[in-house]
């Protein structure tokens, strides 16, 4: 790629926060048209410089200068004019009101102060249309499924620079799409990417964040490492291959997971715990069989939106199942609401862990005995004595910090509030503990400790449903690896030496196991 | 990891079903409750025909003695639309009846003079209430009570008396007529007119008003938006305000004197008649011409009940009650439905 | 550590207790007497009835008390009850128009039935309340709004349009009765509060609520029976109303359909966010409800005491509203006191107070935090 003035420099940028250094003299360069991924762990600094840039966060050290001119952006209506759009994972638009509207609201065509529908809505239509995706703009936004709805958040943020007059004003020049691919199945997600390369060849400068390294090979030319608030490096995407790309964000972390990788996943053979015949629910997942044996853990892989979740919801009865049945120790389970599960032995820990798991106000302690006291109900409160036992056991036997049975749950980090919530349902002792994405969103260590977890819950006769993200992660801990696709369980796989990650893909990619 | 391999598939179709979209069409409300009034009219007219109720001038009265009604239920459909509540109507207008009613009685001042300084005061309110809201974060619900309070109180400190006007142009105001041919219209009927089609104008072809949509809609997007979403907030309270004092101002005309305890609850009547016009109490959507039909269907029932003669004056209340009971059921049963 | 530092830390601790602010309030309204009235703490003997400004404010305040007890629940799970006032109205209307109709009035056996029929009308409109909001789903502002509209209709359908006085000695005993020199009405008060402290707090049941308004739909994963314990809350809430709602009809003989328990939702609301429970539901202190519901009161009583007009009430009540709501609101702080006090108080351990609104904030602070953590 020839090399020509960079559209945007950040150099030396320096954030704090009370008590943390978040960036440190971290530079930033992002030319025009090319397709920029920012790369880290957690804690890298990937949202605090997104932040910084937006003018959300103000700068405590650097410059910014864009288009070769120092910049100061003080707010995010300040980087929109100056041509830095956004567009987050949750889309921040009105589902209220039309499509149109949504891309031109606040910089609606008018004519002495009235606002001018029929332009507005043959504006709207045009600039969809030029973006080659096929939207009808009059349509309230909320008739539309979230992965459009993205599409027309990108379409707002592009249309940002033009003037109130409707004359074309200096234009969107950088394009930051956060974490945008989260929620979207594997066509919209290519749906997505179409609309990135087409924008990229205008010469609009995407700064791209993702998780799903494949995505980050599929789409970007160039890429910026972070790692604890410092800059790493920046490569063009083809020179530097996933091996090495993971080494850079990890560090020397590395040797943790390799020693899980080793452990030796015990023969999961007992009796049957829990059978799933036909269960199902429109709009969620296809009729599925599924066995679950005593002391197994059984993986699920999957792509977003695959259809995983949307499985242990219905094991769990978050969600009413439209057909089938589900036997939990021989005797069959109604599951119209968690309650049946949980007193079934069913444990669920959601993978919003702020939405559906904690009670953020509460304490660690209230948060721990949330579970069990819901099962005993209201009039049989469990003792103080034993309570405050239970509590400093799991706190202690979890390592959750701070050590703090009084502290507000809202206060801790990623990694404890998971404990937390481990915690919440392992004093329940539950038959079957239901793990979604578990892992997502914490530190490398508690990630470690969370998989060790796993296997001695397993040893000890627990069945564990766990989902996650990645392929690997599933196959280290599982000795059966149920596979979906397109909201179907489509193969239920033995782990063994031969099961290899492209096995497994072959297998999400074909929908068969051969 | 996700597979690069996975062949492209069809999820869903992109443009929403016909069904769906009548379902979900946001006009619907409105067209139920303008259904609701045609149907109560016409029982009302197979009832009490030979009463005279089929007499143009019954169905203008509805305008005439909800007029000031209909004002406020204006200004209280901004606020909803953007998601907030105003408690605080019902004690503006009766403020400003005493208000009104102490400066042209009391001062000697001109109603002329004083109709500006009571539509200022009733704005300013507003404007106070919705600075205090935006800037300070607190419920719009606390703060519109302690509003609710706040103008209670000081219709007391004016006076605990009720004071009479009998200033001959207000009464001339009060009484001159708009002859429209087959009956008349008062001057607060043509005014609450007025303001409804300027509600309309301003809330379908301004910035403005679809940003109290928007804000209504998802406030936090507004804000990421770029969309001055503070001060939007700030205007809506001030219009809500401005919308209470002249509905106050027209209440004085209708009643010809200042009370303390003037339109006490009016805030409930407001709202209900919001409701029943079909906007989501959530905000964000709904419109100002339901909220006409709302104020209709309650002014109708009133004269129902007094063309039956036999019923108390409380079956006012609880007809309110019940319909709004069913108004809230279906637009519950609606919105669910959307979103399945 | 130095002995100024450990006062200062113990000075912060009792300012950070959640009951801190609204007894401080309440202590520096009572004090606002004492030039006015020298001898308002004194307390007086006479027919073997205590007498005495604080004795009256308990009094002339239990039915706000009890309205807001059953209120705070309510609120902490999130939710809000408008209709008390029309219970309030419907209860003693029901009460005293079965009494009115009965030959012998005095008869303790009709003056309970009457009682028990009042109270029951009143846990039907909280189970209707209770249904409209956990079974249908309705908004509680809505949903209560249903009622609060519809019951003074039927207050006033039950009463006729008129005000039914009575006169029946054991009626008069809940609202205006003396009992070992003290009024009645303080015991039926303490026994609400008591009841409804062990309910809570002896039992899971206070936990539970403030789970439910703390995340509903976490405690609907985590097993949590919320349905029933919100319909359970706003029967509570309504059975408390009603009580009040006794208590005022007893207290004046009579039942007035318009205007008993006329505002008293909002008094209740008031002393219920004084009382430091946030609107936004979750955490819960009933003795804070008690405090604030104490400080309305004790407002209404200074108002008169110091000579200002009594119809200024409603402004001083306006100004209270005001001045507590600014001073709960982390935004107001940390503009008026700097905004290092405004942090320091925003991140400080308990901050129950401060929660309610900056919660909606925590949501988008949340990533940044995680990310620097």
């Amino acid at each position: 790629m020839a090399e020509p003035r960079p559209v945007l420099e950040m150099t030396g940028i320096v954030k704090e926060f009370p008590g943390v250094r978040a960036l440190s003299d971290v530079d930033f360069r992002l030319f025009p048209g090319e397709i920029h991924a920012l790369m880290g762990e957690n804690g890298a600094g990937k949202s605090t410089l997104i932040k910084v840039l937006t003018g959300v966060y103000s700068l405590d050290g650097g410059t910014i200068t864009l288009d070769g001119t120092a910049v100061r952006i003080g707010s995010p209506l300040e980087a929109q004019q100056a041509g830095i759009s956004t567009v987050y994972q949750e889309v921040n638009l009105c589902p209220n009101l039309s499509v149109a509207e949504n891309i031109f609201i606040g910089r609606e065509p008018t004519r002495g102060g009235r606002i001018q529908w029929k332009r507005l809505r043959r504006r709207a239509a045009e600039l969809v249309d030029r973006l080659g995706l096929d939207i009808d703009v009059s349509a309230p936004l909320s008739s539309y499924p979230l992965a459009v709805q993205q599409l027309v958040a990108i379409v707002r943020s592009l249309g940002t620079g033009e003037g109130a007059g409707g004359g074309e004003g200096p234009g969107t020049k950088v394009l930051i799409l956060d974490e945008p691919t989260s929620s979207l199945d594997r066509d919209e997600v290519l749906r997505l990417f179409a609309l990135m390369r087409r924008l990229r060849d205008e010469g609009v400068a995407i700064l791209f964040v993702s998780h799903f390294l494949d995505q980050i090979y599929e789409v970007c030319d160039r890429m910026t490492v972070l790692r604890n608030g410092t800059l790493v490096g920046e490569h063009l995407v083809r020179d530097l291959d996933q091996v090495g790309l993971v080494q850079l964000m990890l560090g020397k972390a590395m040797g943790q997971l390799d020693e899980l990788h080793e452990h030796q996943l015990h023969s999961g053979a007992g009796e049957t715990l829990l059978q799933a015949d036909g269960l199902g629910r429109t709009g969620g997942i296809a009729p599925f069989d599924l066995e679950i044996k005593k002391g197994e853990v059984i993986g699920l892989a999957g792509l977003l939106g695959s259809g995983r979740t949307e499985l242990a919801r219905l094991l769990f009865g978050a969600d009413q199942p439209d057909s089938g049945k589900v036997t939990i120790g021989g005797e069959q389970v109604s599951m119209s609401a968690p309650n049946d599960a949980i007193d079934a032995g069913v444990a669920f820990c959601s993978e919003n862990r702020k939405s559906e798991g904690l009670v953020p106000e509460l304490t660690v302690r209230e948060n721990i005995i949330l579970a069990l006291q819901a099962s005993r109900g209201w009039t049989r409160p469990i003792p103080a004595a034993q309570r405050d036992e239970l509590v400093a056991k799991y706190i202690k036997a979890l390592d959750i910090r701070p050590a703090d049975p009084e502290a507000r749950v809202g206060r801790l980090s990623g990694g404890n509030q998971q404990k937390v919530l481990l915690a919440r349902w392992l004093i329940t002792s539950p038959k079957l503990l239901i793990l979604d994405e578990p892992t997502r969103g914490i530190d490398i260590g508690a990630k470690a400790e969370i998989q060790k977890l796993v296997v001695s819950l397993s040893e000890d006769g627990m069945s564990v449903l766990y989902i996650a993200a990645e392929l690997e992660e599933v196959l280290r801990l599982s000795h059966t690896i149920g596979v979906l696709r397109d909201r179907r369980l489509v193969a239920r796989i033995a782990n063994g030496p031969e099961i290899t990650t492209s096995r497994i893909l072959e297998t999400i990619a074909s929908g068969e196991h051969q | 990891m996700s597979a690069t391999t996975q062949s492209p598939t069809a999820s869903g179709s992109r443009t929403p079903s016909t069904a769906g979209r009548l379902l979900g069409d946001r006009r619907l409300p409105v067209a139920v409750t303008a259904l609701l009034f045609l149907v109560m009219y016409g029982v009302g007219l197979s009832r009490y025909q030979n009463y005279g109720f089929g007499e143009p001038q019954v169905f203008l009265n509805l305008f005439i003695d909800n007029g000031y009604l209909l004002v406020a239920a204006v200004g209280v459909t901004f606020v909803i639309l953007s998601g907030g509540i105003d408690l605080s109507v019902g004690s503006m207008i009766g403020f400003t009846t005493m208000f009104t009613a102490w400066l042209v009685e009391r001062q000697g001042l001109p109603i002329v003079v004083v109709i500006p300084m009571a539509l200022a005061v009733g704005a300013f309110g507003g404007f106070l209430m919705g600075y205090v809201i935006h800037n300070f974060e607190i419920q719009p619900f606390i703060v519109t009570l302690a509003g609710l309070f706040l103008f209670r109180g000081l219709c007391l400190v004016i006076s605990k008396e009720s004071i009479s006007i009998g200033d001959a142009s207000v009464s001339s105001m009060a009484q001159a007529q708009v002859s429209l041919g087959m009956g008349f219209l008062s001057i607060g009927a043509i005014v609450s007119l007025v303001v409804l089609a300027v509600a309309f104008y301003v809330l379908h072809y301004t910035r403005f008003g679809r940003r109290v949509y928007a804000i209504g809609g998802n406030e936090q997007s507004a804000m990421l938006m770029g969309l001055p979403q503070g001060g939007t907030k700030i205007a809506v309270y001030t219009v809500s305000g401005f919308c209470s004092a002249l509905a106050g101002l027209l209440f004085t005309l209708y009643i010809q004197s200042g009370d303390p305890l003037h339109a006490t609850g009016m805030e409930l009547d407001a709202i209900a008649a919001v409701v029943i016009g079909g906007t989501l109490l959530t905000g964000g959507s709904g419109y100002v011409l339901g909220t006409l039909f709302g104020v209709l269907v309650l002014g109708l029932i009133k004269s129902i009940i007094q063309f039956e003669g036999t019923l108390s004056s409380w079956w006012t209340k609880i007809a309110t009650g019940v319909l709004l009971c069913a108004f809230i059921l279906v637009q519950r049963f609606m919105t669910t439905r959307k979103k399945t | 550590m130095t002995t100024p530092s450990t006062t200062s830390s113990r000075w912060r601790a009792l300012t950070h207790h959640h009951l801190f602010w609204p007894v401080a309030v309440l202590v520096l309204l009572l004090l606002v007497n004492v030039p006015f009235t020298p001898d308002f703490f004194s307390v007086r003997m006479a027919d073997g009835h205590l007498y005495g400004s604080l004795v009256s404010i308990v009094l002339f305040g239990s039915p706000l008390i009890l309205v807001a007890v059953g209120m705070t629940l309510v609120i902490a799970t999130g939710g809000i009850d408008l209709s008390v006032g029309a219970v309030v109205a419907i209860t003693g209307a029901l009460a005293c128009s079965y009494i009115s109709d009965r030959s012998d009035q005095g008869a303790l056996s009709g003056v309970l039935l009457a009682m028990g029929l009042g109270l029951l009308a009143a846990v039907v409109c909280g189970l209707w309340n209770g249904f409209l909001v956990a079974r249908m789903g309705i908004q509680p502002i809505i949903a209560t709004l249903i009622i609060m509209v519809a019951g003074r209709g039927v207050a006033q359908l039950i009463t006729d349009g008129q005000i039914i006085t009575v006169n029946s000695e054991p009626y008069k005993l809940i609202g205006g009765g003396y009992w070992l020199t003290l009024p009645f009405s303080i015991f039926v008060v303490a026994a609400v509060v008591a009841v409804t402290v062990a309910l809570t707090r002896r039992t899971a049941l206070g936990l539970l609520v403030e789970a439910v308004g703390g995340n509903a739909e976490a405690s609907r994963l985590v097993g949590i029976r919320s349905r029933r314990i919100k319909i359970m809350v706003y029967a509570f809430c309504a059975l408390c109303a009603g009580i009040a709602g006794l208590m005022i009809s007893s207290n004046t003989s009579a039942a007035d359909g318009n205007n008993a328990g006329l505002w008293i939702e909002l008094d209740a609301i008031l002393a219920v966010v004084i009382g430091g429970t946030s609107l936004l539901g979750g955490r819960f202190s009933v003795g804070g409800t008690v405090v604030g519901a104490l400080v309305i009161q004790t407002l209404t009583t200074t108002i008169y005491t110091i000579g200002v007009p009594t119809q200024t009430n409603l402004v001083f009540k306006a100004a209270v509203v005001i001045v507590v709501c600014l001073l709960q609101s982390p935004k107001f702080r940390a503009k008026v006191f700097g905004a290092r006090f405004g942090a320091g108080s925003g991140a400080r351990g308990s901050g129950k107070q401060a929660a309610a609104p900056a919660d909606p904030a925590a949501a988008s602070e949340a990533a940044p935090k995680m990310e620097v953590s």
